[in-house]
């Protein structure tokens, strides 16, 4: 089971609103490369893992991409805070409000919504950790442009957090690649 | 890739935060709270880096060091600001005091 702690994993401050900023930032929570995609994929595969280092990694990993999910919801919670309709409608945020008002939903910055699709599950573990990898990198080069289109030194602060911690994962389900590379080579063998 | 992660050291670990200027941290709870994430953090790194290591002594004598440090920091809190765990992680004083403000995206 999971348990939840009253803070974030890092503090997220805000220079002040930013509908225009909030309307990318969107895409880490409910888009395809996105924490809510990070989150299911890893958690959801754990289950057809060989290794114990592999079931392990994604189980804490997965857990921290929810924490990573909660601070892009604060992110974007608190860039749309006391934001009029009108000014939501200019910063092209007026379909969200029509569907949503202020509150989060899972899309991607142009309001499609997050789909299952994004995430596969294989059930053979090099195939999925490989996407894994993959994923990750994708989410990196999300935060870079994000980083990029950023005008609030606040926002970007976190926003450079969270594309370190891709890096880290990458980093960590490629060794869990290469663990599971070696034990399937050593079961062949005997 | 621009990273060769090796065993993380905790003033590695902690760079992130050391971006967070001082002037801007203006409530206590807050402070507070920002040394537990900073122990938090370093234990997160080193927990990913344990699933891949399990062998490596000294990132375990490490993270088993973070340990009582993060606890104490959260006990410190907890008695001036309650709960930070709930489903019987944290006690409570009277009244029941899980449900106050401010949550995590209001702070
Ligand atoms: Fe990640």
């Amino acid at each position: 089971m999971w348990v939840y702690q009253k803070k974030l994993e890092y503090p997220v401050r805000v220079s002040g609103p930013n509908p225009k900023l909030a309307k990318v930032i969107i895409t880490q929570y409910g888009g395809p490369d996105g924490e809510l995609s990070a989150s299911l994929r890893y958690l959801n595969q754990r289950y057809s893992m060989p290794t114990d280092k592999a079931k392990g990694l994604l189980t804490d990993i997965g857990t921290e991409e929810m924490a990573h999910m909660e601070i892009v919801a604060t992110i974007f919670y608190k860039l749309t805070r006391g934001v009029s309709p009108e000014q939501m409608q200019a910063a092209g945020l007026g379909g969200h409000y029509a569907q949503h008002n202020h509150a989060l939903f899972w899309s991607d910055p142009n309001g499609v919504p997050w789909i299952a699709s994004y995430v596969q599950a294989t059930g053979d573990p090099i195939t999925d950790l490989t996407e894994d990898m993959a994923a990750e990198q994708k989410a990196r080069s999300t935060y870079e442009h994000l980083i990029q289109l950023s005008d609030d030194p606040c926002v970007t602060d976190v926003l450079r957090f969270l594309r370190e911690r891709e890096v880290v994962h990458f980093q960590r389900f490629g060794e869990a690649l290469n663990d599971v590379q070696n034990y399937l080579s050593c079961k062949k063998v005997f | 890739m621009d990273n060769k992660q090796e065993m993380p050291q905790i003033p590695e670990a902690v760079k992130p935060e050391d971006k967070v200027k001082a002037e801007n941290i203006t409530s206590s709870q807050t402070q507070m709270l920002l040394e537990i994430q900073r122990l938090e953090f370093t234990a997160i790194e080193l927990n990913l880096y344990l699933d891949t290591h399990p062998n490596d002594q000294k990132a375990l004598s490490l993270y088993n060091s973070v340990v009582p440090q993060l606890k104490k920091c959260i006990e410190a809190y907890e008695q001036r600001f309650g709960p930070l765990f709930h489903f019987g992680m944290s006690t409570s004083q009277y009244p029941w005091q899980w449900i106050n403000s401010p949550w995590p995206w209001d702070l």
